[in-house]
């Protein structure tokens, strides 16, 4: 018999679904705020002098000169191209048509120098470009690990709010066994090991007794931050020699690269550590999207009953996920013993879990997203530090908040609309 | 591959879903299972996919005693299905679903997505159509997504393929177009479960058909039978299939909607400057493929949607823009399309969910202050006005079958004065004895001299009940034609096609079922 032919397309064709436009002023109201706020900050507080940015030490392979600019002729430049930026901006949403992103990184970049040249004026010391970039690379690491693990636990349908949990237990568990061992390959294996027994309590409750897994993850944490502290003040601040004493893993420069002006010292003047960050993260967007594993994993966050009807066991398919993705977070955790400093102190995380969650939003469950995006985090926690040292006239306090004063802006309004894996969440149940 | 059940059991606690059911599939044949909703064909199916585990009995195939822990195992074995919920991972490809849970690789774990990409091809070329390996499942039509199904368990070889209820979700001439990939299927010899509950369907296309009612196989039924024997059989009674009506006699009450627009979160425009009028005392049945505006089109009607341009005037007053109690109000009856979602709170009584809309003042509530008294009177005497079935009125709602929560929503609804009703898929999942009562109800509340509006994406219902019918796709209205309109005209109307070019149509090149 002749079956009948029909196009995917069939007669649907004639009549597409109309669309209209959703353009919001949003992000032109948002950059139209911030240019003013800007404005104000120089026509209030003039800063004259010039600000110094230095490009390279003296050690570098290539020495750049230091660059001297007026501080307030730079910053209303700079702000004229904020304007442009804002004015291009309007006319987009006039016509309908979303910001792009680009237009909004020139935005921020051009903003960022002026005010990075308004608190640098007549600051006897330079400030380091260097110092600024390569810190922010280093400050990243945890927020990268961390964004990473959530971003594989998230795929797979298992929300992991236990990522601070994760780096804090990476972190105490590095210290011990870094100390006792002297070596920080020992404490970096620890610290996977630990961070990965988090989340097999994780996916013990989430997976298995299907408990609601944000309270669990909060959960989590808590336990983790009491335990650590508790031991903490027990066990590592009497015995600070013998158990709380690290071997830091050493920078290690790579040849030729290492050259590089300005990115050399800042990308390929970093620990092992840093390195593996490199790898990683191309790493796991590869297996997550190109691999059978990355299939099978975002099949079960997305819809799970359709990959148990294809013979996927769902079980073990998010146990193994959730236990990978702890296992990343551990890396970051021991970056804060063996590589950033070699104790561990009481809640040294900080936060940093939370930002690496935010990371993953941001990053919209995408690995390089969610790298970049911990990178911002990174970068704006060291401006804070950078700024101190050059002597910025903000408070310290205001400074502080920067890191998370980005974080609320990026997730609350530059996101735009982004979907969570479908079942991210929720338990599976069979029937 | 024979496919045989023997003495199938399935316990849920007290229900017994599937009582002692023997079933005999043969190569080469399309074996209709028919029953109603419930009544135990789904949880026969899922039990021979590995998805539950039967109580007592066995699954053969070609004679041999077979144990499926899993779908993995059934699939292995041969056995495919066409789900009633596609089970298609909507933001993965065509290919990447095709593929899913027996990926071939290429060195490192590596998906070899080409390899999929032809089967997929290869496949869909064997049944004359086309499939774009590449395009994300979500985009496309569920006609196009019900084939990716197929692909997907003929991609894994199988034997026995079961299709469990999946005409629901297409157009008249789709439902055609898979009876004859059934039919090819067959051919070749595989040996076809049809599940189903539209008579219609089972007479074109099966060989043999076995009838369940209340998880018991009550016996068997030629194809030659008619739809009334079918009907009873599968009932348990003799059963009144036609509605039963007269002419509508126009009333000055009138609906008018006037450029109706409803605008989703992302843009879309899903019912689409949408204008009608319906005179009181006349039933307007919006028909159409399911997500094509009308579950908009009836919420925008009651205020329940967000964002909403146009008119809509009942008796010369504006509905757009009041708040949904003022709609309420002013006399408007709402059947919810998804009651247990939209209709009823589950967790409360009968007699609480009488009286939901009804606690801004006496004779329910005085002085703040619920009138119990009253309102059990009243929910008894509504109980026993619509036949509910149940212990008493504090049974809670979500206990009750479909139908009978049917019947508690409909109660509410139409014990306020109304001046118009506007009924979703009033008969969704709801027994065949509880539609005739529920279609009869509908046909007073008309006689009533109000307007009805009332949408169902089942054409069989929408013609029963309809004076003129609406055909709405993609949000715009199609056509608005009588409802002796023949079915395949409207049929090609739900696909988009306008109402002159479809009464057009050679009607040789439509489907033998129509």
């Amino acid at each position: 018999m002749t079956a009948t032919t029909v196009d995917a397309a069939g007669p649907d064709a004639r009549a597409a679904q109309r669309t209209v436009s959703t353009a919001t002023w949003k992000a032109a109201v948002g950059l139209g705020v911030v240019l003013v706020l800007y404005a104000l900050l120089l026509l209030l507080a003039p800063h004259e002098g010039s600000a110094r940015f230095a490009l390279s030490t003296s050690t570098d392979f290539v020495v750049l000169s230091t660059i001297v600019v007026p501080a307030m002729a730079t910053a209303w430049v700079c702000g004229a191209v904020g304007l442009l930026v804002l004015g291009y901006a309007v006319v987009r949403t006039r016509a309908g048509r979303r910001v792009p992103t680009w237009a909004i990184a020139v935005f921020a970049v051009a903003l960022l120098v002026g005010f990075l040249a308004w608190a640098a004026a007549g600051s006897p010391r330079d400030l380091s470009v260097v110092g600024l970039l390569g810190g922010a690379v280093g400050l990243s690491v945890p927020l990268v690990y961390g964004a990473l693990g959530g971003v594989v636990g998230e795929r797979a349908g298992v929300v992991n709010i236990a990522i601070e949990g994760q780096l804090l237990a990476g972190a105490f568990v590095a210290a011990i066994v870094g100390s006792i061992t002297n070596s920080p390959w020992a404490g970096l294996v620890a610290a996977v090991v630990a961070s990965a027994l988090v989340a097999l309590v994780l996916g013990a409750f989430t997976i298995t007794y299907k408990v609601n897994q944000v309270i669990v993850g909060v959960v989590l944490n808590v336990l983790v931050i009491g335990l650590t502290s508790f031991f903490y003040s027990e066990l590592l601040v009497p015995n600070a020699e013998t158990l709380n004493s690290t071997t830091r893993f050493e920078r290690l420069p790579i040849p030729l690269l290492e050259s590089i002006p300005v990115i050399g010292p800042v990308l390929f003047n970093q620990t092992i550590v840093v390195y593996l960050m490199y790898i990683a993260v191309p790493a796991v967007w590869y297996a997550l999207f190109r691999t059978r594993w990355g299939l099978q994993v975002r099949a079960v966050g997305e819809h799970p009953k359709a990959a148990d009807t294809v013979g996927i066991d769902v079980v073990k398919a998010r146990y193994r996920a959730v236990l990978i993705g702890g296992a990343v977070v551990g890396l970051g955790g021991a970056f804060y013993t063996v590589v950033s400093i070699n104790q561990f102190g009481r809640e040294m995380t900080a936060g940093a879990g939370f930002i690496a969650l935010a990371a993953v939003i941001f990053g919209k469950w995408d690995p390089l997203r969610a790298a970049l995006a911990g990178l911002l985090f990174g970068f704006a926690t060291n401006l804070q530090n950078v700024l101190s040292v050059v002597g910025s006239p903000v408070p310290s306090q205001f400074m502080l908040m920067l890191p998370y004063l980005v974080t609320l802006l990026a997730v609350a309004g530059l996101v735009g609309r982004s979907r969570a894996p479908a079942a991210s969440g929720t338990p599976y149940t069979k029937e | 591959m024979r496919l045989e059940l023997r003495g199938i059991t399935k316990r849920f606690g007290a229900l017994v879903a599937n009582d002692h059911i023997d079933l005999v599939v043969a190569p080469g044949e399309i074996h209709c299972l028919l029953g109603e909703n419930g009544a135990g064909k789904s949880t026969l199916m899922n039990v021979l996919y590995g998805l539950y585990q039967a109580d007592e009995g066995q699954i053969l195939l070609d004679d041999e005693v077979r144990t499926f822990d899993g779908p993995g195992d059934a699939m292995a074995a041969g056995i495919g299905m066409v789900h009633q919920h596609f089970m298609l991972v909507p933001v993965f490809t065509v290919a990447e679903n095709v593929m899913l849970g027996h990926e071939s690789t290429r060195a490192g774990g590596v998906l070899d997505l080409d390899s999929a990409r032809d089967r997929v091809t290869e496949i869909a070329g064997r049944f004359g159509f086309h499939v774009d390996p590449d395009a994300v499942v979500e985009d496309l039509p569920v006609g196009v997504q019900q084939r990716v199904e197929i692909i997907k368990a003929l991609s894994r070889d199988a034997d026995v393929l079961v299709f469990d209820e999946p005409t629901a979700v297409l157009t008249p001439q789709e439902t055609d177009e898979l009876m004859a990939i059934m039919r090819q299927l067959r051919d070749e010899g595989a040996a076809i479960v049809f599940i189903t509950h539209k008579l219609r369907e089972v007479r074109a296309v099966a060989d043999r058909i076995t009838v369940v009612r209340h998880g018991k196989v009550v016996g068997e039924a030629s194809p030659t039978a008619t739809d009334g024997e079918l009907a009873s059989l599968m009932v348990g009674r003799a059963v009144q299939l036609t509605v039963r009506k007269d002419a509508p006699r126009p009333t000055e009450s009138e609906l008018v909607v006037s450029d109706l627009r409803v605008t989703g979160a992302d843009g879309q425009v899903l019912v689409d400057d949408v204008s009608f009028t319906v005179r009181g005392g006349e039933v307007l049945a919006v028909a159409g493929v399911q997500g094509n505006g009308q579950t908009e089109l009836t919420e925008a009607l009651v205020g329940l949607q967000g964002s909403v341009s146009g008119s809509v005037r009942l008796d010369g007053k504006e509905l757009v823009g009041r708040s949904v109690r003022r709609i309420l109000q002013s006399g408007v009856g709402f059947v919810p399309e998804d009651r247990s979602e939209d209709g009823l709170v589950g967790e409360f009584t009968i007699a609480e969910n009488l009286v939901l809309d009804r606690t801004d003042g006496p004779p329910f509530v005085r002085r703040g202050a619920l009138q119990l008294a009253t309102r059990d009177e009243f929910a008894r005497e509504k109980v026993a006005e619509y036949d509910v079935r149940t212990q008493g009125i504090e049974t809670r709602v979500g206990r009750l079958s479909g139908g009978n929560q049917q019947k508690v929503v409909l109660a509410r609804e139409l014990s306020r004065e109304l001046r118009l009703l506007v009924a979703a898929q009033p008969t969704r999942g709801v027994d065949v004895g509880s539609i005739e009562f529920i279609h009869k109800r509908i046909v007073e509340t008309r006689d009533t001299g109000i307007p009805v509006v009332v949408v169902s994406t089942e054409l069989d219902e929408a013609v029963a009940l309809a004076d003129r019918i609406m055909v709405m796709y993609r949000g715009r209205v199609v056509g608005i034609v009588p409802a002796t309109t023949p079915r395949d005209v409207l049929g090609l109307m739900m696909a988009g096609v306008p109402p002159e070019e479809a009464s057009g149509t050679d009607p040789e090149n439509e489907g033998d079922v129509a």
